[in-house]
């Protein structure tokens, strides 16, 4: 069954030493970009983590294109790619062979894999460097070979976490490239960012988490009203954290 | 710290708290149970060990000891087997000198002489070389002072000298590599001198047992008559060493000040280019770039293949980090040998390998399995990609084992030429141990990155005592079942309980 929704979460919860994820309810709608933003340390990467199966939830459903990802996690990662800040790569493999590996882990038929790989590797501009073993890549580079891992085996919801984190302004402009041509094609993305111009000028939708709950969400627009003024996407993202720790403090105190 | 920064001991201050802190968090992981549970098991640990010594080293006590030749041959003997350790483990911690990047970077970059910092783990090398040394060597030294007296003492002063010396050849050894060799080859070619010294002189002696006394008991040269023979006088200055050792004050004088005034001189001749070495230490991982040898299709692979290849791939492609694995390889070399030299004898003669070749699996892959299971470089990618966990797992163990069979078929083919059933007995023994090694390695799993290989040991104490306690047992069993003696139950059984009792300590059920 078709889900119109890429992700749908619900009750998720996760603890460490402290509550880290608590209670959240998120809806990302197929064919999407959306932002989820909030300051560090407030549960971004850990929701992520867990959507994309590096992490057990504690309470909660995820739902993956209308997969349960915690009961068929299998399928539902067929159809997921994780792109973290630390590039997953390694240094003694050359981009293509990490693709071959990437392609040989998600079951893509070789020859449709080595044919995307090669559009990849001259999409993101690897291909004097496509030869040469990853150790002694730039991290932008290294970005770029782990965003065409992502990339090889088709995905239908791509994960990033600080994506753009280290990379110069070249590397920065061919990720976003690359990303809205994805979203363009019907590709959903979720993306964690502190560049809040990004977000700004990228996402449909944006989500702000602060101390594990979803504090605001909705179109840019949306969220202006909701502070009712006419300002950047940086001031409506410090007035509503700053609302949210107004708020647990005044909890605090009663 | 109090001194003014910059200087010596400042610097030595930061170096010494940020040791100590390491050390800490590795070994107790800032728990107190756990510190009280380490500091139990190495006391119980070393009082065997002196237990152990009193045992293999009273019969030598009591025939009498004195400054005559054959216990100076003896005495500088085992201390040269020490001393060899030594140098090895300076060797490596010199060669870690310069390319451990972490405070490197911000120190080379302040305007704090560069050579200070070097003087420093210069020092702090030799006093880990020395700390090591005499807890090696400090049971069968304190049963010596236990039975002979406090003469005895003047051993650590000499092993102190010693230390110094090793220190300053590895720093010798390094920076000539780095001139001759270049920063790109440096690190790994001093990591296989480190092996070969470390292994060499136990190897090497051992060798000649087999070849003149067909035999694999290592201190039989030192106890040839014809070998103490042909050594020189007592009086002579190759057995200053052993006298100092054995409590003559001026001797172990002259070696104290012989080994601080050597490393002192290196350290003086040396520290100046520190900081060149270091720089072009780092700019080798920044600057190498290698090609792969051509480009080829991608082929068709199922998961489990893919990964099989990924990880024969990069042990392939990482020589230092095969070498270390591999150098435990070279502790085979004698029962190799003695196969080898023993050819045609019955089948009996040869029961003396089969422990050595258990053990050397058991070991290897000890080191493979943690390379393959816990050092994943690209952990996030394995875990999402669409593949079950325990499918991840079968393929990785499939290539360890894969691995072991291809180095071990040779050795269990000299074992087959001389008897088929002790040949399948090995193989049996080999896949068990092994095996085992490989099962606590999966048992106590965490991802790392490769490069942390040298810190697998201190990362589970646990992990590590009981792969070393499971390849003894199945050595041990191996060699009483080749020999047809139901005692062989005895080791094997206890071999199941190690096994057992580290799958009920691992942590289990708290990974993805």
């Amino acid at each position: 069954m078709l889900s119109q929704y890429a992700l749908a979460i619900s009750g998720l919860r996760k603890s460490f030493d402290r509550p880290v994820v608590i209670d959240l309810d998120l809806r990302v709608k197929a064919g999407e970009f959306y932002a989820l933003l909030g300051p560090n340390g407030a549960g971004k990467t850990t929701i992520l983590r867990m959507v994309a199966g590096l992490l057990k939830p504690d309470a909660g459903s995820i739902s993956v294109y209308g997969i349960d990802a915690q009961r068929d996690p299998v399928a539902a990662k067929q159809i997921i790619a994780w792109v973290s800040d630390e590039p997953m790569v390694y240094d003694r493999l050359t981009p293509l062979e990490y693709l071959e590996f990437v392609a040989g882990l998600w079951r893509i038929d070789a020859r449709q894999a080595e044919r995307h790989a090669n559009e990849l590797i001259d999409w993101l501009g690897l291909r004097p460097h496509a030869n040469e073993r990853c150790g002694g890549f730039s991290k932008g580079m290294l970005q770029k070979v782990a965003l065409a891992g992502a990339l090889v085996h088709d995905p239908r919801l791509i994960i990033l976490d600080e994506p753009l984190t280290g990379l110069d302004a070249g590397s920065a402009r061919q990720v976003k490239d690359v990303l809205k041509q994805k979203v363009a094609s019907g590709v959903t993305v979720i993306m964690t960012t502190h560049i809040l111009e990004v977000a700004e000028r990228m996402a449909e939708h944006i989500g702000v988490i602060n101390h594990g709950r979803l504090v605001a969400e909705g179109t840019l627009a949306e969220l202006r009203a909701r502070i009712g003024r006419e300002t950047t996407l940086e001031e409506i993202f410090l007035d509503l954290v700053a609302q949210k720790e107004a708020d647990l403090a005044a909890e605090a105190a009663a | 710290m109090s001194a003014a920064p910059a200087t010596l001991p400042w610097f030595a201050a930061h170096e010494f708290r940020i040791a100590w802190r390491d050390w800490l968090a590795m070994t107790t992981g800032g728990k107190r149970v756990r510190t009280v549970v380490l500091v139990t098991v190495l006391a119980l640990f070393y009082l065997g060990l002196h237990l152990l010594a009193n045992a293999l080293m009273s019969p030598w006590i009591a025939s009498g000891i004195g400054p005559d030749k054959e216990t100076l041959v003896l005495v500088t003997g085992t201390g040269f087997l020490f001393w060899t350790v030594m140098l090895s483990q300076a060797l490596e911690s010199v060669t870690r000198a310069y390319y451990s990047r972490s405070d490197l970077d911000l120190i080379l970059s302040s305007p704090a002489p560069a050579s200070r910092v070097f003087a420093v783990r210069t020092g702090a090398t030799a006093f880990g070389t020395i700390i090591l040394a005499c807890l090696l060597a400090s049971p069968m030294i304190n049963v010596l002072i236990a039975h002979e007296g406090l003469a005895w003492l003047s051993a650590y002063g000499v092993l102190a000298g010693f230390g110094a010396i090793a220190a300053a050849i590895s720093v010798l050894v390094t920076v000539g590599l780095f001139r001759t060799i270049g920063p790109a080859r440096t690190r790994l070619v001093a990591q296989i001198i480190a092996g070969i010294v470390g292994a060499g002189f136990v190897i090497g002696i051992q060798a000649v047992a087999i070849l003149s006394f067909g035999n694999m008991n290592r201190f039989q040269v030192l106890q040839d008559p014809a070998f103490i023979a042909a050594m020189p006088d007592p009086g002579s200055i190759l057995w200053l060493p052993a006298r100092g050792a054995m409590g003559d004050w001026l001797d172990v004088l002259l070696v104290l000040l012989f080994g601080l005034a050597a490393l002192g001189l290196v350290i003086s001749l040396t520290s100046r280019s520190f900081a060149t070495h270091a720089i072009a230490a780092a700019g080798v991982s920044a600057a190498r770039v290698q090609q792969s040898a051509r480009t080829r299709p991608f082929r068709k692979a199922s998961q489990r293949h893919a990964l099989r290849v990924k990880e024969w791939k990069l042990l392939a492609r990482d020589p230092w980090l095969l070498s270390q694995s591999l150098m435990q390889i070279l502790y085979l070399f004698p029962p190799a040998l003695f196969l080898w030299v023993s050819y045609g004898q019955s089948a009996g003669t040869y029961v003396v390998v089969i422990p050595v070749i258990v053990m050397a699996a058991g070991q290897l892959a000890g080191g493979l399995s943690w390379l393959a299971i816990s050092g994943e470089d690209a952990h996030d990618l394995v875990v999402t990609a669409p593949i079950h966990p325990r499918a991840v797992l079968i393929a990785k163990i499939e290539a360890v084992l894969v691995s072991i069979a291809v180095v071990f078929a040779p050795v269990l083919a000299l074992v087959w030429i001389a008897s088929w059933d002790l040949a399948w007995v090995t193989a049996l023994f080999v896949a068990l141990s092994a095996s085992s090694a490989t099962a606590i390695q999966l048992w106590f799993r965490v991802p790392m990155r490769r490069t942390m290989f040298r810190r697998r040991q201190v990362a589970s104490r646990a992990a590590t005592i009981s792969e070393a306690l499971s390849s003894i047992m199945w050595a041990g069993t191996a060699v009483l079942a080749a020999g047809e003696q139901w005692l062989a139950l005895l080791p094997g059984t206890l071999a199941v309980v190690v096994l057992i009792v580290a799958w009920a300590i691992s942590p289990k059920g708290k990974r993805v």
